[in-house]
């Protein structure tokens, strides 16, 4: 799979890095307005690199449950059209904001993404790809509550956090339960496991069940 | 169905109502906010919607997290961090100044309140300038613990009157930091809270080799250290138990209810008369 229009492989600080373009926002290396996209960083980078198939594509509407201090947000915001950004601590949410500020495509949201009633009055209907980055228990649950914004043909793009579900169970058996759980709701496209930048995560691709 | 929307009966240039909208409103289901936005007159357009939108996002994010992160018991958790680092900071400092100056004056003290001593002489060499300026860092440090420590202990009670007057306002502190607020730590079970600042040795436990932590930072108070061991697993679930109930009341209440220190100090007392068993 070859990376979405958008986002490109550039040569930044002598080597060929992912990269988007934009103004820079948190002291990532630039060269030539393309700013270099971590994938030890950023888990959505991860996925993009392990030539998963996210859904990122120019224009389209985004939905990011667990957008942090919007690192990544800036990235998908440098490709996308709106992107809605839920984070539900205090903390993140400060440079989530800033974010925001210099990018009007972004929406920043200070909400619970296990609550979906508190934005479904602002996310539009029809979301062409939804990410989900939530250090919760019950991922997939946070997941089939929020399949009501996705699109008929739209993706989710999770990451598991494994110690978030069961830090007593081997990762591996927590992304089968996992998996089995987001079965109800999506059909699972691809599975990837993310070592070495991402330990106990795995990456998965869906689509909502008709 | 508009009405749904965050921008229903706004004025697009209300920028304070729409923040106010997108923090106080709620749908069940999504719909396709632009175009009904635009079909209601409030936007022009969707580029202008979107704008818009951001806007008022921005400020709704802003106030939201920002009174989060300005409330008493924030400030609260910030003091008593700030404190142990002081006196982290103090401490590892002084053994550097105890055994500087323990070569350069040839005598032996230890501890913040050698650094002290040695902060109040009159050095006579540069060597001696190097060591008493940096124990009069230790003693500002050791200050600063002090002022911090002050803070807390006239802070916690208004905060969390009932934890405070049953853990003491600095432990009371010490778990509302654990916890991440007074919020996070009403809404913990009491096992939870009987094991706050035992994680390790909770984790190696559940992991499965290591037997379960009888208690965490609660071991600081009184009717944990001075139980004897056989009964010290009782008396912190006991206390545990209590404060739970306080930190619900501070919570939810904010009254203060001394009957229920009361009952606390009756259990501790049943528990240490059972002797050893």
């Amino acid at each position: 799979m070859s990376l979405p229009s958008g986002v490109e492989r550039r040569a930044i600080d002598g080597r060929e890095r992912l990269a988007t373009r934009g103004e820079p926002v948190y002291g990532e290396p630039v060269a030539d307005g393309w700013r270099a996209w971590d994938p030890g960083r950023s888990k959505l980078a991860a996925m993009l690199e392990r030539g998963l198939d996210v859904g990122l594509a120019p224009g389209a509407t985004v939905l990011y449950l667990g957008a942090a201090a919007g690192t990544t947000v800036s990235h998908v915001a440098d490709v996308a059209g709106p992107v809605y950004a839920v984070e539900f601590a205090a903390r993140p949410v400060r440079d989530l904001v800033r974010v925001a500020e210099g990018r009007r495509n972004v929406v920043p949201l200070y909400a619970d993404a296990r609550d979906p009633e508190r934005y479904a009055h602002v996310v539009e209907a029809g979301v062409d790809l939804l990410v989900q980055d939530v250090a919760t228990r019950g991922q997939a649950a946070v997941a089939a509550a929020n399949r009501r914004f996705l699109a008929g043909d739209g993706r989710l793009a999770l990451a598991v956090k494994a110690r978030s579900e069961d830090v007593t169970a081997a990762p591996t058996a927590v992304f089968d339960r996992v998996v089995d759980e987001l079965a109800a709701d999506f059909e699972v496209l691809e599975t990837a496991s993310r070592e070495p930048d991402h330990r106990d995560h795995l990456a998965v691709v869906a689509r909502p069940r008709r | 169905m508009s009405e749904g929307g965050w921008f229903a009966d706004l004025d697009p240039d209300d920028v304070a109502g729409a923040a106010a909208a997108i923090r106080d409103g709620r749908a069940d289901a999504p719909a396709d906010w632009p175009a009904l936005a635009v079909e209601a007159g409030f936007a022009p357009d969707a580029a202008t919607y979107y704008d818009r939108l951001n806007a008022a996002a921005v400020r709704a994010a802003r106030e939201a997290a920002g009174e989060a992160e300005r409330a008493p018991d924030q400030q609260l958790v910030h003091a008593v961090r700030a404190m142990e680092d002081c006196a982290r900071t103090a401490n590892e400092l002084a053994e550097r100044v105890a055994e500087w100056a323990g070569a350069v004056y040839g005598e032996a003290g230890t501890g913040v309140d050698f650094a002290r001593e040695v902060a109040a002489r009159e050095p006579g060499t540069p060597v001696e300038a190097c060591v008493v300026g940096l124990a009069g860092r230790v003693a500002g440090l050791a200050d600063e613990r002090d002022a911090l420590r002050a803070f807390v202990e006239r802070e916690a009670p208004a905060v969390a009157p009932n934890l405070s007057a049953m853990a003491g306002p600095v432990l009371a502190a010490r778990l509302v930091s654990l916890a991440g607020s007074l919020q996070a730590l009403a809404r913990k079970p009491s096992g939870t809270l009987q094991v706050l600042g035992a994680e390790d040795a909770l984790f190696a436990h559940l992991r499965g080799h290591a037997s379960s932590p009888k208690h965490g930072v609660i071991f600081t108070h009184e009717y944990v250290r001075g139980t004897p061991p056989a009964q010290r697993g009782s008396a912190a679930r006991a206390l545990a138990g209590k404060l739970t109930l306080a930190a619900r009341v501070d919570y939810y209440s904010g009254e203060r209810k001394p009957e229920l220190d009361a009952a606390l100090d009756e259990r501790i007392a049943r528990i240490r008369a059972r002797g050893p068993s």
